[in-house]
């Protein structure tokens, strides 16, 4: 290595910054998605379990079948088998965009069971005095259900998030694109170690930022 | 106002079927408190909920308002709930709402506009006694409070019926006081029939005008409460009717007495209304040949008049004792020789 000039002088800071943009896309769509695919999918796994307003077994049975599945694949595993869908959404294996559906599919019904743990923490009383006042399914969920879980919610998608910052390296080891393709391609491969450095010291301090903006909502949120 | 006719619930459970209400036939008044007393899976639990839908009975009928609610489904169920409020023993309250929001609630699910509904909720908590706390989260009540808001939330579609769900059984003794005040007071000035389960008899003595007892999922023992107190029938009444006359030391008292004492008789008087006003003792002692030593009383307020029970213990000659307790009998007081048993 020539490193006669100081520091980090392989780091191409443009490169970098670029990488950088591509991580935070990908997560912040990825976040956005699952988050509200891992509710709907939470909310049905809750509402359908047995003794709950929509307790259906057959449905349950399929839908948890369906999460644990997709929650047991090895995330590298999971790009793999996606290409075919991903090819047809975005005729490319290549780019930040192609990332999205391993993403997301990885990440929701993960999340999915902690919206559903979330949401079974609701006293069942409080659900039920909603039912006595004589309020619909659709309010019961939209103004019970959900503001009470918010907490559960937003913890849960925070760790999710840092969970996705991290998927968003190994996918960019084949080729997303993002702070983890920049540390493999330029770092790892060309034995330059600062680049590899810098780009995991990047990615702590999402990490960092992502859990702090958590816990300050969740403690907003959290009147308990 | 409320009619249970022939009801009964069945459950199925792991070991076989659970009969949880059997054979219930009830007619509450309008503006009537109606108590309904028993032990945990007595079945009451189930009952109440039977009258608001959240449990359909498994036969017989449930009719409140005019409306068959073991039969109606759907939107006419919700419409009906509306008017059959309920407030529960663990308050229930949504946590992510202030006292306010918590309120206007039920007036969101009723469709009552935004500026109508702050009059409302302005008016319901006055009504219940929480100014100054409209925006506090139930998390910085008290239990009292919690239950005010329960109260007020309960009231704020003008229901014709309250279901109390062992409302005070998780309040110290001063704070059930003041809400059972205020459930009167709701009672006296919106003439809300209202329907209550606990297991606490002083709930019933406080402020219920009938009582119903329930034992193994059926009804044992029906009647004003002051003729139940006077006379209780059933075993488990007697129980209940005991919690408030009876300070738990008073058996231990008796026992004392009796190793004590092995002349005379220790006698329970039994005052109902007026009775207790006269000079009964007094007369006693003038009139008899006796020695009289008080050895503990109470007298119980309920909603249709004073309750009362005194223990004394009179000696002297057996022929005296026997005239004098034939001259309390005279005058309608209710008396009991007590033996060590």
């Amino acid at each position: 290595m020539n490193n006669q000039e100081g520091y980090f002088q392989n780091v191409d800071w443009s490169a970098m910054w670029q990488a950088t943009l591509e991580t935070l896309y990908m997560t912040g769509i990825s976040v956005l998605i699952t988050f509200v695919l891992g509710i709907i999918l939470g909310m049905l796994l809750f509402l359908t379990s047995p003794g709950n307003l929509w307790a259906n077994k057959p449905i349950n049975l399929v839908i948890s079948a369906i999460v644990n599945i997709f929650r047991s694949i090895p995330f590298i595993i999971l790009i793999v088998l996606l290409i075919p869908l991903t090819m047809l959404i975005f005729q490319t294996m290549i780019g930040e965009n192609a990332a999205l559906p391993a993403l997301i599919i990885g990440s929701a019904p993960f999340y999915a069971r902690m919206v559903e743990i979330g949401l079974r923490e609701i006293d069942k009383g409080v659900i039920e005095a909603a039912k006595s006042m004589g309020a619909t399914t659709r309010t019961i969920i939209w103004k019970v259900l959900l503001p009470e879980s918010m907490p559960a919610l937003v913890s849960g998608i925070t760790v999710t998030a840092i969970a996705l910052v991290s998927y968003t390296a190994m996918a960019g080891v084949i080729g997303a694109g993002g702070l983890g393709n920049l540390a493999y391609l330029q770092g790892f491969q060309r034995g330059n170690n600062d680049v590899t450095l810098v780009a995991t010291i990047i990615i702590l301090v999402i990490v960092f930022a992502i859990q702090f903006i958590g816990d300050f909502i969740t403690s907003k949120l959290d009147k308990r | 106002m409320i009619s249970i006719k022939n009801v009964r619930k069945i459950f199925p459970s792991k070991h076989g079927l659970l009969i949880a209400v059997d054979e219930v036939n009830l007619e509450i008044k309008k503006g009537e408190i109606f108590g309904i007393i028993g032990y945990s899976g007595a079945g009451k639990s189930t009952l109440i909920r039977m009258l608001n839908g959240l449990e359909i009975p498994t036969d017989g009928s449930v009719t409140v308002a005019g409306r068959e609610i073991s039969k109606i489904k759907g939107s006419e169920l919700r419409q009906a709930r509306q008017e059959i409020s309920m407030i529960f023993q663990h308050f229930n309250l949504l946590w992510s709402r202030t006292v306010s929001e918590n309120i206007a609630f039920p007036l969101e699910i009723a469709g009552v506009k935004a500026p109508e509904r702050k009059k409302r909720v302005a008016e319901l908590i006055q009504l219940v006694g929480l100014e100054g706390r409209e925006d506090a989260y139930p998390s910085q009540l008290s239990g009292g409070q919690k239950q005010r808001v329960g109260i007020a939330r309960a009231l704020a579609n003008n229901p014709k019926v309250l279901l109390c769900d062992e409302a005070t059984s998780a309040l110290d003794p001063q704070t059930t006081d003041s809400i059972l005040d205020l459930l009167v007071d709701i009672n006296k000035k919106l003439g809300l029939t209202i329907v209550l389960i606990t297991h606490e008899m002083h709930v019933i003595r406080k402020i219920c005008h009938r009582v119903a007892v329930m034992e193994n999922g059926r009804i044992v023992e029906l009647g004003q409460v002051l003729d139940v107190f006077k006379n209780p029938n059933q075993p488990i009444t007697k129980r209940f009717v005991q919690q408030v006359t009876e300070p738990e030391e008073t058996k231990e008292t008796i026992e004392h007495l009796l190793e004590r004492y092995h002349s005379g008789s220790i006698v329970k008087l039994t005052f109902i209304g007026d009775s207790a006003e006269q000079p009964l003792i007094t007369h006693l002692i003038r009139h008899h040949h006796v020695t009289v030593n008080i050895l503990q009383g109470k007298i119980s307020q309920t909603q249709s008049g004073s309750y009362g029970t005194l223990f004394i213990h009179i000696d002297g000659d057996q022929a005296e004792i026997s005239k004098a307790i034939e001259y309390i009998r005279s005058q309608k007081v209710g008396v009991e020789v007590v033996t060590g048993e």
